[in-house]
């Protein structure tokens, strides 16, 4: 059997988990797709979250990417990082680098355990600072430069592909070498406030292309957590896993407690339980009826006749239920367009299903290109230059 | 080193990979260069785990009992490993962790 459908049963133990460690963000990015803003007063406990540690040490869980909000900001973030390095559980963490002083960047650089993402949208300050917030990029290159000066090595460069910044690979590639960092892309989901903007900021088809030509260029000096498995269906599989791992290799822990079956899909149809439940985690992974069901053989629908159906499976799950397609269909973003035309069909009948949490502070959510994107909270909040903030060509 | 060669002498799993069986073999996860890897088979764990007390890859494959005609494959699956430092030389194993 292949590797690849090995994993599309499941694995006892999940290979790799995200865990949002807090809701609470001083940032607000347009496209957050855990809808972050404030914390939730449910959120673990600190003896909580040591606990899932230590089932995460007894599944042999090599290590979780810790994101949020922004983790950085939970007082016991540091002591939650030695806890987990102390029981062989490595730890990724993102972050918008607004917390990485001088301090936090020696203290990261001695340990082996812990490995660092910093967080930007474009390769410019006006590109980034339209989708994360006046003042987000100096901020996020101000945290690599110390990164760079304590001696950590090679932290990672995290960008979600946009249509503001997919022309801008080779810029962001620049960036890395320029820190010694590595480069690690993503794909854009309409989950979370990122279904507001994802009409205006997924990219256009010949983006697309562009960005899978890329991708095989590059493909073994970039990461991709694998998420553009879908662009296989142009033709060569891309370096990585393709296929989605979502309940069977990989979820997501929410600060709650939550355990969504995978990062981009916090909504009730992918809840499988939650890790205050008697037996944990572990109870969750192994047992959950949503889980045993995600690791059934599925039906590739109105996919399985398509002569690509094995390069792209499908493609993402959570961005079909997004925006508002079935499940057993193509990609929004397929390769091949089967996906345009069923966007455009769409009724207006058609429930386009919201997140099950928003933490946000203030709704909705707008790229901020040049107007000002969201009413003040108060008058005098008002950024005196907000009208300059306007995006680059 | 050639793909094609057998590793010579005593190698050992580098001390900062973990391995988890699996079903399909095991998964192998270097916390120092945060890199995964796939066995792909219940033997090549076998022969992995049998690395340090084995003479050379050679006796380890034997003694977990890849046959003549498999030696090859699993010779470039070592070899892969040992390029990606999940495995290394027994006696060099030390100054691989200072560095």
């Amino acid at each position: 059997m292949k590797l690849v459908d090995e994993f599309e049963l499941g694995l006892d133990a999940p290979i790799c988990i995200t865990w949002e460690l807090t809701y609470a963000c001083n940032l607000a990015c347009v496209h957050c797709l855990s809808s972050s803003g404030r914390r939730d007063p449910r959120e673990l406990t600190t003896a909580e979250a040591k606990g899932v540690i230590s089932q995460l040490q007894r599944m042999q869980v090599f290590y979780v990417n810790i994101g949020g909000g922004e983790p950085t900001v939970r007082r016991d973030f540091w002591e939650l990082l030695d806890h987990a390095a102390e029981h062989g559980v490595g730890v990724k963490f993102s972050t918008n680098g607004s917390r990485i002083d001088a301090a936090a960047a020696a203290r990261l650089a001695a340990s082996d355990y812990v490995d660092v993402q910093v967080s930007i949208d474009g390769a410019t300050a006006a590109v980034n600072d339209a989708v994360r917030g006046p003042g987000s990029f100096d901020t996020a290159l101000g945290a690599l430069e110390r990164l760079a000066a304590a001696g950590f090595r090679k932290p990672k460069i995290s960008v979600v592909v946009t249509r503001q910044n997919a022309g801008q690979l080779d810029d962001f590639k620049a960036i890395a070498d320029r820190y010694g960092a590595q480069l690690r892309i993503t794909r854009l989901r309409p989950s979370g406030r990122g279904a507001d903007v994802w009409d205006e900021m997924h990219p256009t088809a010949e983006q697309q292309r562009s960005l899978y030509m890329w991708l095989l260029e590059h493909g073994d000096e970039v990461l991709t957590g694998d998420s553009f498995f879908h662009l296989s269906a142009y033709g060569e599989a891309l370096p990585g896993l393709n296929l989605c791992g979502a309940g069977r290799v990989v979820c997501l822990i929410d600060p709650v407690g939550d355990v969504y079956a995978c990062p981009f899909a916090i909504h009730d149809e992918f809840l499988a339980g939650n890790v205050r439940e008697p037996r944990g985690f572990e109870g969750v992974w192994r047992d959950s009826e949503l889980f045993t069901e995600l690791r059934r053989p599925q039906s590739g629908g109105a996919c399985e006749s398509c002569g690509h159906y094995d390069a792209c499976r499908g493609g993402c799950m959570a961005a079909k239920f997004f925006t508002g397609l079935p499940l057993d269909g193509p990609d929004p973003e397929c390769a091949l367009g089967h996906g345009e035309g069923l966007l455009a069909a769409r009724g207006a009948e058609v429930a386009i299903p919201a997140p099950a949490v928003d933490h946000s502070r203030v709704k909705p959510s707008r790229l901020r290109n040049g107007t000002p994107e969201r009413p003040p909270a108060k008058v005098c909040d008002e950024n005196p230059l907000a009208d300059f903030l306007t995006a680059e060509g | 080193m050639s793909a094609e060669t057998l590793l010579d002498g005593r190698w050992r799993l580098h001390p900062q990979v973990a391995l988890r069986p699996e079903r399909f073999g095991a998964l192998a996860y270097h916390y120092g260069t945060r890199r995964l890897s796939f066995l792909k088979s219940r033997r090549l764990l076998d022969v992995v785990e049998g690395l340090g007390a084995a003479p050379d890859p050679a006796a380890a494959c034997r003694a977990a009992g890849v046959s003549d005609a498999e030696l090859a494959s699993y010779g470039r699956a070592l070899a892969t490993l040992a390029e990606t430092g999940m495995i290394v030389p027994a006696e060099g194993a030390a100054e691989e962790v200072a560095a």
